[in-house]
């Protein structure tokens, strides 16, 4: 017999409790006001004028990045600053940083499920949506950068009338299947997560075009026990898959580099530390967007202080991790022996691109030690100036990494300088107006956060019985 | 009686405040003797599957084999075409080098996996599904908001109007309705 009392829950008196900095939701809200307060950004609310001016501006950029695009498929890629020998240049810097970005919304929505930590429920959803739109962006990269997009399908292994097969032992490859893998399964992991809300948002909506629209994409879901359960089983079996590829994905990425024999590129310690640089990249990419959204929507709410600090751990945690692997590149290149490598150091050093290495070390190592001072933690501001830091961080590194190799490798008369043309730039600065004007069309048509998940985490969640 | 008059029922539904007074429900309904029972909530709920009498999914053993066949396929993929369709030389390499072969493998595994998991789910709980009599209750959109609902279906050997509804009244919900089928 199921021994319950209703009375000590569902009481709004209970549910308050004291505020603190440790909070994953604010006290006082129930089901019906969690519900209705982020179902209401998507459904009632008129979209307000700095929405237009945000999504026109971001707009602007894409367009930009339409034109770019266009005038590439034209002209070729001779419209970009690579030239041998630095035949990748922005365009892999690019495709690295975006996939790396995308990396920390399958680890919040993932592997922080598996280790139960409730916090990430409140981001998760928003976080995913980056996670897709970052790798729409980093596809845009490699795709153009074979010069022939309309060729792009021989990439993959299907029969053909020309009678040949891709080259499996290629990390090339292995990278069309690592990334075409991952954007499958975080696009399905966000859907998934996404059926009940839509089913809210057909409840609720007033209009009928989105009673239909929703109700299409909802697919007819009622919330039935039998169906909870399966769906919590493929949840959190997606969870445990997508856990094991997000560390994959960008090992492979590294793999481009570690399996060439380019000094600076031949090292096993690439898997981890492009690993770590990608969840770093992806958390200051979460706060860079979690910051003005909570700040924008009124979602304070639900995207507590604590949030807020346990994303600016991890990054203090992984930037350790990237500085190590600063560490112990530089600490090879002279314990190997190896004078090229010795030499591709002492070039990141002092040689002509050595301004933007020590750069990097600035925003990477030096400036988010800050992250140490619970001040800082704390503070709004100054975490949202320390994520972009990051960003550009994270942006240089990779910079670093491709185009000082490539532009001085092993025969000095085989060298040459890489130079960014306006189309670098424009190609660039498009896919970050692409990604935003996503996000803006996402925050508005879309729950941001998991209503379904968020009541789990009300105090009248909790079932108590004995049998 | 007028019985044939009448719109044909699919069940009877009572709506619940709180999730544990569905689950103490849910369990007396189970005690009762009836089987089939579905419940209706806003948010997962441990152990309402279990006080339904609904207790395992094969999902996780679908998942399974999606991902063997994943991994399988993947592998057999690029054995054959390397050894087989399209042999070529790669740095001396053999053309079964499997090591090579792994990284795919693998992204094939977990392809496969994510796939089963996803549409596997989908078709248990047999969605797409447009049109379910549930959805006849008005208040039924509430089961998407703050509202539990339990549904004991006509179906079932034990059902009648009459009684069941009395009997549902016993569990203290805030309204018993009548589903139109």
């Amino acid at each position: 017999m199921a021994d319950v009392h209703p009375s000590q829950h569902g009481d709004p008196a209970n549910t308050v409790n004291t505020a603190g900095s440790r909070d994953v939701i604010a006290p006082g809200h129930t089901f019906g006001t969690i519900t209705d307060k982020i179902s209401s950004i998507v459904l009632t609310q008129r979209t307000s004028l700095g929405w237009y001016l945000g999504f026109l501006t971001a707009g602007a950029f894409a367009v930009l990045l339409l034109i770019s695009l266009t005038y590439l498929t034209v002209k070729g890629i001779g419209i970009w600053g690579n030239d041998i020998p630095v035949g990748w240049a922005f365009d892999i810097t690019n495709f690295v940083w975006w996939i790396g970005i995308g990396h920390a919304g399958t680890l919040i929505s993932a592997i922080l499920l598996l280790l139960r930590q409730t916090w990430r429920t409140s981001i998760n959803r928003f976080a995913e949506a980056m996670t897709l739109f970052a790798v729409a962006c980093a596809g845009i990269f490699p795709l153009f950068h074979t010069g022939r997009p309309w060729l792009a399908y021989w990439l993959f292994p299907y029969p053909n009338t020309m009678g040949v097969w891709p080259q499996f032992r290629s990390p090339l490859i292995w990278d069309v299947f690592a990334v075409s893998t991952y954007a499958t399964v975080s696009a399905l992991f966000w859907f998934v997560g996404l059926i009940p809300d839509l089913a809210t948002l057909r409840d609720r909506s007033q209009s009928r075009v989105g009673r239909v629209i929703y109700g299409m994409l909802a697919m007819g879901w009622r919330g039935s026990a039998r169906h909870w359960h399966r769906y919590e089983t493929a949840y959190l079996l997606l969870a445990g898959i997508a856990t094991p590829l997000v560390v994959s994905v960008h090992t492979v990425v590294s793999f481009d580099f570690a399996i060439a024999i380019l000094p600076g590129w031949h090292t096993t310690i690439f898997p981890p530390y492009f690993v770590a640089g990608a969840i770093y990249s992806g958390f200051a990419m979460v706060l860079t967007l979690a910051i003005p959204i909570r700040a924008i929507y009124g979602l304070e709410d639900f995207i507590t202080l604590r949030h807020l600090q346990n994303m600016a751990k991890v990054m203090l945690c992984t930037g350790l991790i990237v500085a190590y692997g600063y560490t112990i590149e530089a600490f090879m290149s002279w314990y190997g022996g190896n004078r090229y490598e010795g030499f591709m150091m002492w070039n990141r050093w002092t040689g002509p691109y050595a301004p933007f290495y020590w750069a990097l070390i600035a925003c990477n190592v030096v400036i988010p030690q800050l992250l140490w001072l619970r001040r800082i933690r704390t503070s709004v501001p100054a975490l949202f100036i320390l994520s972009l830091i990051v960003n550009v961080g994270m942006w240089l590194e990779r910079f670093i990494i491709i185009v000082t190799s490539l532009s001085r490798d092993f025969t000095p008369s085989a060298w040459g300088m890489f130079r960014p043309t306006f189309w670098d730039w424009s190609t660039f600065f498009g896919t970050i107006g692409l990604f935003v004007m996503l996000i803006f069309l996402f925050c508005r048509f879309l729950p941001m956060i998991s209503i379904f998940e968020m009541r789990t985490l009300v105090p009248e969640a909790k079932v108590e019985h004995e049998i | 009686m007028a019985e044939p008059l009448l719109p044909p029922v699919y069940g009877l539904m009572a709506e619940f405040e709180d999730p544990n007074q569905l689950v103490a429900a849910a369990h007396r309904v189970r005690e009762a003797g009836y089987r089939r029972v579905d419940a209706y909530s806003p948010l997962p709920i441990e152990e309402l599957h279990e006080a339904i009498g609904f207790h395992h999914t094969r999902l996780p053993l679908i998942v399974l084999i999606g991902g063997i066949i994943g991994c399988l396929s993947g592998f057999l993929l690029q054995l054959w075409v390397s050894a087989a369709a399209y042999p070529i030389n790669i740095a001396g390499k053999p053309f079964n080098s499997w090591p090579a072969f792994i990284p795919v493998t693998f992204e094939c595994t977990i392809l496969g996996a994510a796939l089963a998991a996803v549409f596997g789910m989908l078709a248990l709980n047999g969605l797409p599904q447009p049109y379910h009599p549930v959805f006849n209750v008005a208040r039924f959109a509430l089961a998407s908001r703050n509202r539990f609902f339990l549904c004991i279906e006509a179906r079932d050997k034990q059902f009648d109007l009459a009684e069941t509804r009395r009997f549902l009244e016993t569990l203290e919900p805030r309204e018993v309705t009548v589903v139109a089928d």
